[in-house]
């Protein structure tokens, strides 16, 4: 990942410009002006209405759910909700596009000026703006390879309601951009407005690439399409950035075009068969009468938000003092502060330290685990009490933190709670100072040699002592008690 | 000498009735529904000529008249019981093809019913088959049908084939000529009014959203509108009453009360301001066309009611304003026929060259011409000087009408600028045709309702019908005005033996 605002090219820095459109589509049991459903991967042309097919006289109705999932998006996104929109036709013809044209929203979108802050792996937060949110019809799919000369047409997804999702070209590099897709995902996921899954094509971006001398106008953009997932966006756009530099510093020049993402060879290239420049021909939709919104339904929507990760990491940090780094990758996904509030709400003592002990195990051996073994947190082994009660081992001196990832490991594959596996496998940290002094001794008087060289000035021996001794407790002996011990004998 | 194209055969009675009338006889067992429909379906096959029709279903027609019979015999006949209609070719008739006349759907059988066909059929009426209409409802002469024009059953006295006007023309002839006793219209310019005006009927445009655009097929959708083509004013109001209502399947379709319309027939029109403006006076407009108007003033003045002069001044504007707007709506509207999943496909090698050769083929030159206009004011760079311009100016059009009902309750107006037309005489000019519009348009970009009732002859002994416009969701204004020109013009209706 480009980390720079600045991509250095032999001529010197340029800057990139990057605007992003991301398509998000509805969570609606029904399609945006059809009663149709939507789920995903059904047999083809089985969820079509007769408004989705356009067959003679049909007419769309628009879907009250979309509406509220969009004005919910646009209030996630700190944004005005007009209360007057219109829908428009954008008119072209193509096999997968029944009626003609696509019902969006041109001029007066239902969702206007917004806004996002994203945080950056430097610590610092930077506030990308959006332009607007409109509602509109998603097209049907156009199947190629299924037959020598003949196309076939799948009209499942046609009329799926999608959010598109404007934002200015305020984003200055690839990790910007990977981390606006990631924070607008997790607001959407949070909203429960779109799932988010961008392998399946229920979000899906377009990038707007440009570069430029830093100061100077705005470079001529290529847009890139086919980029499904974050790792391919950021992919594209440090591809298109070194493109764009070294076409213009070769005396070259960028064109305006439209350009695909090859994930395979991570490179973009421009889109074939493009001879139609088309003329969209927007018009008001007649058959839809202006959505006017009311301001009261509106307020009601903004009263049953849920807490965004924004607020939420802010809370992290402020009751817990978290710091901004945890707090933020446990905001960052709606199941992940779930999962580590609930976890929270188990401890037996909230007090920051152990929080913060929580959230340690959470991020790194949870978060580990779950790579390694290709799991969510839905399919995890070790529950959010289960987590919760290990921290409580530590922190009531039952074991120590090296013992802990012993009982974490056999927690993953047993399932089974921290304490009864402490106590089946004897893991008990040993704290009472009789019986770790009779094996401090025992320590001392086998190894005289050492002792003496100790004494006479060898300081760094103690960390020999102290290793013998928890050798010797198998690892149990509570660690502040060896060392108040040998040094109370050691003198 | 009569100057019918159509004889009616003087043993069948039946065919001379009104939907009140034919009602009545139902419900008093003076005749059967069998009897009713089988009259019409032989008047049809003995008129085949007039090509109201593009399909007939005697069968369906005559297993629905055995049904309502028995509903009749049980004394559980609905509103409409009995009644056998003629449906236009636009309203999707589930398990009948509909084809908006054109070849681009020839063959097409509709998996879904109309709101307004099911409306009507859920009162009890019996649909005869589907009436012949302008492709697409484009046209105000019925002659861009790809299966072929319609002839009015008038003749004058030249004999010459007349126009029995469009779109709603085959409607319009069956209706007048005895091949059904009412019939269904559509209307986004003039399109019932107009052929109602030239065949001695009554034609209704209610408002815009009073009966559902749900399962019609859509030529300008913020235009058009369904409405009854009957013998007399109650029919319309009869038929209105049961084609009317919200229909949570069209999003502009009025959450509005539907008033028994029949009640406000005999209210008279004492008192009544009736507005008369100055701009619908088109210059050249024919001696007779002026006279009917006077005629209609006095008639209404002689009943109590005021006359008031009135300016619409935006009304010079609106036919431009309605041949970008109505265009554009289409071009959009028509694109789903592609022969990609129903009606006509014309293969090709590649995706374009199958939009290319279905829909050169499947349109006629009529609905290009509409798809190019409308193509051509929304396409960028143009889109501000026609369609955002024309958007401008109906707003105006409107408002001249909103200002005009603060003084007035009720518009009168001739309804066409001349009498039906020869078939050979057509203009040539697709902009002549277009002017045959220009008095009803009006209504259809303020989204009002219109009604033309039959009033008079032109100095050829051909039908001329004077237009009513009311105020929004107001039909009842127009009944009751509409019932004093009726009643005053005792208009001898073609089947009542007019004689020239």
């Amino acid at each position: 990942m480009t980390n720079h605002y600045f991509y250095e090219g032999t001529t010197g820095p340029w800057e990139l410009v990057i605007g992003l459109e991301v398509h998000a589509q509805v969570i609606s049991q029904s399609k945006l002006f059809s009663g149709a459903a939507t789920a995903f991967g059904a047999e083809p042309n089985t969820q079509v209405s007769f408004v989705d097919a356009a067959m003679p006289g049909m007419l769309p109705v628009i879907n009250k759910i979309c509406v509220e999932e969009a004005v919910r998006t646009g209030l996630g996104i700190n944004a005005e909700i007009n209360l007057v929109s219109i829908f428009d036709r954008k008119n072209y013809f193509y096999a997968d596009l029944p009626s003609g044209y696509q019902i969006s929203q041109n001029d007066r979108p239902i969702v206007g000026k917004g806004h996002l802050d994203i945080e950056l792996e430097d610590g610092t937060t930077r506030r990308i703006c959006i332009t607007r949110l409109h509602l509109e019809q998603d097209a049907g799919k156009s199947i190629h390879d299924q037959h020598p000369e003949k196309s076939y047409i799948d009209l499942n997804r046609c009329g799926v309601a999608l959010m598109e999702i404007v934002s200015e070209p305020d984003i200055r590099s690839s990790e910007e951009a990977a981390a606006y897709v990631r924070k607008l995902r997790s607001i959407v996921r949070c909203l429960g407005t779109c799932d988010g899954n961008m392998d399946q094509g229920s979000m899906r971006v377009d990038v707007n690439v440009s570069v430029r001398k830093p100061g100077s106008s705005l470079g001529t953009r290529a847009e890139i399409k086919n980029v499904n997932s974050i790792k391919f966006l950021a992919q594209a756009i440090d591809y298109e950035a070194e493109r764009q530099v070294a076409l213009l510093e070769d005396g070259g020049e960028v064109l305006q075009e439209t350009r695909l993402f090859d994930s395979a060879k991570g490179t973009t290239r421009p889109m074939r068969s493009k001879e139609h420049a088309h003329d969209y021909r927007y018009f008001p939709d007649p058959d839809l009468p202006p959505l006017v919104l009311d301001a009261a339904w509106v307020e009601g929507i903004r009263k049953t938000m849920p807490e965004l990760p924004d607020a939420k990491k802010a809370r992290l940090m402020k009751d817990y003092e978290l710091p901004a780094y945890d707090a933020s990758i446990i905001v960052a996904e709606t199941e992940t502060a779930a999962y580590f509030e609930a976890a929270v709400k188990a401890l037996k003592s909230r007090d920051s330290k152990a929080v913060k002990l929580l959230a340690n195990w959470l991020i790194g051996d949870l978060f580990g685990a779950l790579n390694r073994e290709d799991k969510t947190l839905d399919t995890c082994p070790i529950s959010e009490i289960h987590l919760a009660g290990l921290v409580d081992q530590i922190v009531e001196g039952v074991i120590s933190g090296k013992i802990a990832k012993d009982v974490f490991v056999r927690m993953w594959e047993t399932g089974k709670d921290a304490a009864s596996l402490i106590e089946e496998h004897g893991l008990k940290q040993v704290s009472d100072e009789g019986a770790i002094l009779s094996i401090v001794d025992k320590i001392l008087d086998e190894n005289p040699k050492m002792v003496e060289e100790y004494k006479s000035g060898k300081d760094k021996l103690f960390g020999f002592f102290v290793g013998q001794v928890m050798k010797a407790t198998e690892g149990k002996a509570s660690p502040e008690v060896v060392n108040k011990l040998l040094k109370e004998k050691l003198g | 000498m009569t100057n019918l194209a159509v004889k009616p055969s003087l043993k069948n009675d039946l065919i001379h009735l009104t939907l009140a009338e034919a009602r009545r006889g139902l419900e008093k067992k003076n005749f059967s529904a069998v009897e009713l429909t089988k009259a019409y379906l032989d008047s049809m096959e003995e008129h085949r000529h007039l090509n109201a029709y593009i399909l007939e279903t005697p069968e369906q027609a005559l297993e629905g008249a055995k049904e309502c019979d028995a509903r009749l015999a049980k004394g559980e006949g609905r509103s409409l019981e009995g009644i056998p209609l003629a449906m236009k070719d636009l309203f999707c008739t589930k398990g009948i093809q509909t084809t908006a006349a054109s070849h681009i759907l020839e063959g097409f059988i509709p998996p879904y019913e109309s709101t307004v066909s099911d409306n009507l059929t859920k009162a009890g009426t019996i649909t005869l088959g589907k009436t012949n209409m302008d492709e697409f409802a484009m046209g105000s002469a019925n002659i861009t049908s790809y299966f072929g024009n319609v002839i009015s059953p008038w003749k004058r006295a030249d004999g010459k084939d007349l126009t029995p006007g469009g779109s709603s023309g085959g409607t319009a002839a069956a209706v007048a000529g005895g091949l059904a006793v009412a019939g269904t219209g559509t209307d986004t310019g003039g399109s019932i009014r107009q052929p109602a005006a030239f065949s001695g009927l009554v034609g209704l445009k209610p408002t815009y959203g009073r009966c559902s655009r749900w399962g019609t097929v859509a030529f300008a959708s913020s235009l058009d509108q369904a409405g009854p083509i009957t013998r007399d004013v109650r029919d319309s109001a009869l038929m209105l009453k049961v084609m009317a209502g919200h229909d949570s399947k069209d999003a502009t379709s009025a959450h509005v009360e539907v008033p028994d319309f029949a009640k406000a027939l005999e209210l008279g029109v004492k008192g009544l301001k009736v507005g008369i403006p100055k701009e619908y006076h088109l210059e050249g407009m024919p001696e007779d066309i002026l006279n009917l108007w006077d005629q209609g003033k006095k008639w209404l003045t002689d009943a109590g009611a005021e006359l008031v002069d009135i300016s619409l001044p935006h009304t010079k504007y609106s036919l431009p304003t309605y041949y970008v707007l109505a265009p554009a709506e289409a071009s959009s509207n028509l694109a789903r026929y592609d022969g990609v999943r129903y009606g006509l496909r014309v293969p090709g090698r590649t995706l374009d060259e199958l939009y290319e050769n279905t829909r050169s083929e499947g349109f006629g030159e009529e609905v290009q011409r509409r798809i190019l206009i409308g193509t051509y004011v929304l396409s960028a760079g143009y889109y501000d000087a026609y369609y955002l311009k024309a958007q401008k100016v109906r707003r105006l059009v409107t408002q001249d009408f909103e200002l005009a009902y603060q003084k007035v309750d009720v518009i009168l107006t001739p309804t066409t600028p001349s009498a039906a037309f020869a078939l050979d005489e057509k203009p040539t000019d697709p902009v002549v045709m277009y002017l045959n519009d220009v008095l009803t348009v009006p209504a259809n970009l303020a989204g009002l309702p219109a009604i033309s009732v039959p009033a008079g002859f032109s100095k050829d002994n051909l039908p001329l019908g004077l237009q009513l416009i009311g105020p929004a969701f107001d039909e009842n204004v127009l009944f009751r005005t509409a019932r004093v020109l009726e009643d005053a013009a005792q208009f001898k209706s073609f089947l009542r033996g007019h004689v020239s």
